[in-house]
């Protein structure tokens, strides 16, 4: 069986052409769908019950329904309406790469959102109540306690949500933009050769994915230094206990959560 | 014409032809959930096992079907498929376009992907099992069978339920994409009666709801069906 490689080649260089787009769908609807996750589970958190009810509400549609239909929905549907094509929004609703972002970020929001909440959840309650205690504003104690530990929590689940965000960019082939899979699907009705066009296409996301999980996983060791293994712990435990007040008060918070967590 | 007769039943109504299509999605997540048993048992087992080559043979299972976009994969299997039947078919004689059934090529990729989730499952379901249990059935003497019968099985249901719960739900919403084959499943229908009637936002919002209806029912099928099977846990030493 003679492999054609230059078919093989040409099939490649296609498919990496069209990575930024997937890249661009990618990191768009990420951040913007992030940024939105934080306002939905602030309002899922919030005592007010509207609030509390809207943001339940938004979690429970977008995390029970397709993001194939919630894509469609967007881009056709809300074309539909003449009221919408004349208002300012249109130049940009009316581009599928936009929509296709749109729809993914608000579908992202609802799952990162439940994520964050696990992590808000798991925030030992004794750590606020002694940060409040000492005298510590609520933004102190959201950006010195909650957020950290919160964060932590949520790394290994984000980075299953970021993978599976990286698959659902491929939906955006379905609404015409030219993502990977889309310039994939392309070349099989062209050519008729599924095989080699689909192991390219899929090399390509494994490896995509592959890098985001390293990048999280870096992300997490970063982040939590204090449950590394580190050698001669034990000297280096003793010094920064003897040391002035300042930087004791900083490593204070390091054997705390430690013993809690 | 008004909302009522868009999605009633009369003449120029969707509503049959959209339950026909909410039946059709229950019909191939179900399949697709079985397949995906099937899968993910053996790939269980595969990553348990003392044999390295299977543990790796397991791991890249799980990798490819969790990485890999599930259009990529329908595409694979529906296009990749009829490719290949098309190809048979014009070795003796026929012409032209030859597809494979697309529920049963549906049921294949959605029950690959489920497996390699469910195989997850059920790797940790089998760990959760306590090996003191399996220590006492084996020194009195139970054949494996039996052990599998009393001991495991029970056990490991119980443990699986929530993440089986968890994975029905992603098969329900996974089954939307079989919609490029062309078979009248929920999504599928939706969009052919938006495209020929025009509304497309009617008929999306309404296909929405139906999948929303489908994951909470099964949401609360799987609450109560975990409920009545923890009843014998509750209090015990057993963990969760």
């Amino acid at each position: 069986m003679n492999i054609d490689f230059e078919f093989l080649g040409d099939t490649l260089s296609k498919l990496l052409a069209a990575v930024p787009t997937t890249l661009g769908l990618f990191f768009a609807s990420l951040i913007i769908g992030g940024l939105l996750s934080l306002v939905i589970v602030a309002m899922r958190v919030s005592p007010n019950w509207a609030v509390n009810r809207f943001a339940r509400g938004y979690i429970l549609v977008f995390r029970g329904s397709p993001l194939l239909i919630q894509m469609f929905l967007v881009y056709y549907g809300l074309g539909q309406f003449p009221a919408v094509r004349a208002s300012f929004v249109w130049p940009v609703l009316r581009e599928p790469y936009a929509c296709a972002i749109l729809s993914l970020a608000l579908c992202t929001a609802g799952y990162t959102a439940e994520i964050i909440r696990g992590g808000l959840q798991s925030v030992p309650h004794g750590q606020i109540e002694a940060a409040l205690a000492c005298g510590m504003s609520r933004w102190t104690v959201l950006r010195r306690i909650i957020a950290p530990i919160t964060l932590r929590y949520a790394l290994p689940a984000y980075s299953t949500e970021a993978v599976l965000l990286v698959k659902s960019t491929a939906l955006a082939s379905l609404v015409t933009v030219w993502d990977v899979t889309g310039v994939a699907q392309q070349i099989i009705q062209r050519t008729y050769r599924t095989m080699e066009v689909f192991i390219c296409a899929a090399a390509i996301y494994l490896v995509l994915n592959f890098i985001i999980v390293r990048a999280l996983g870096m992300l997490e060791k970063k982040l939590s230094p204090h449950l590394r293994d580190r050698n001669g712990t034990a000297a280096k435990k003793s010094a920064p206990a003897s040391a002035s007040s300042p930087s004791s008060l900083k490593t204070a918070t390091v054997p705390n959560t430690h013993i809690d967590s | 014409m008004n909302l009522v007769q868009l999605l009633g039943f009369g003449e120029q109504g969707w509503g049959g032809a959209l339950l026909v299509a909410l039946l059709m999605t229950v019909l191939l997540t179900i399949a697709a959930l079985a397949v995906g048993a099937v899968f993910g048992a053996m790939v269980a087992s595969a990553k348990l096992s003392r044999s390295r080559t299977l543990r790796v043979i397991g791991d890249a299972y799980t990798t490819l079907f969790r990485g890999i976009p599930e259009l990529l994969i329908i595409y694979l299997f529906y296009f990749g498929g009829s490719s290949v039947v098309t190809a048979v078919g014009q070795f003796f004689g026929a012409d032209g376009f030859i597809g494979v059934p697309p529920f049963v090529v549906g049921a294949l990729a959605i029950g690959l992907i489920s497996g390699s989730y469910q195989a997850e499952v059920y790797r940790s379901a089998v760990l959760a099992v306590s090996r003191g249990e399996i220590e006492a059935a084996r020194a009195i003497g139970m054949s494996m069978p039996t052990m599998w019968r009393r001991v495991l099985i029970p056990q490991v249901v119980r443990f699986a339920l929530p993440g089986i719960g968890n994975v029905w739900q992603l098969s329900l919403k996974d089954s939307a994409l079989i919609a490029v084959t062309g078979l009248a499943e929920l999504m599928r229908t939706s969009q052919v009666a938006a495209g020929s009637t025009h509304q497309y936002f009617t008929f999306y919002v309404v296909g929405g709801v139906l999948y929303l209806i489908l994951t909470s029912l099964s949401n609360r099928v799987f609450d109560r069906a975990e409920a009545r099977i923890g009843r014998s846990f509750r209090g015990t030493l057993a963990r969760h």
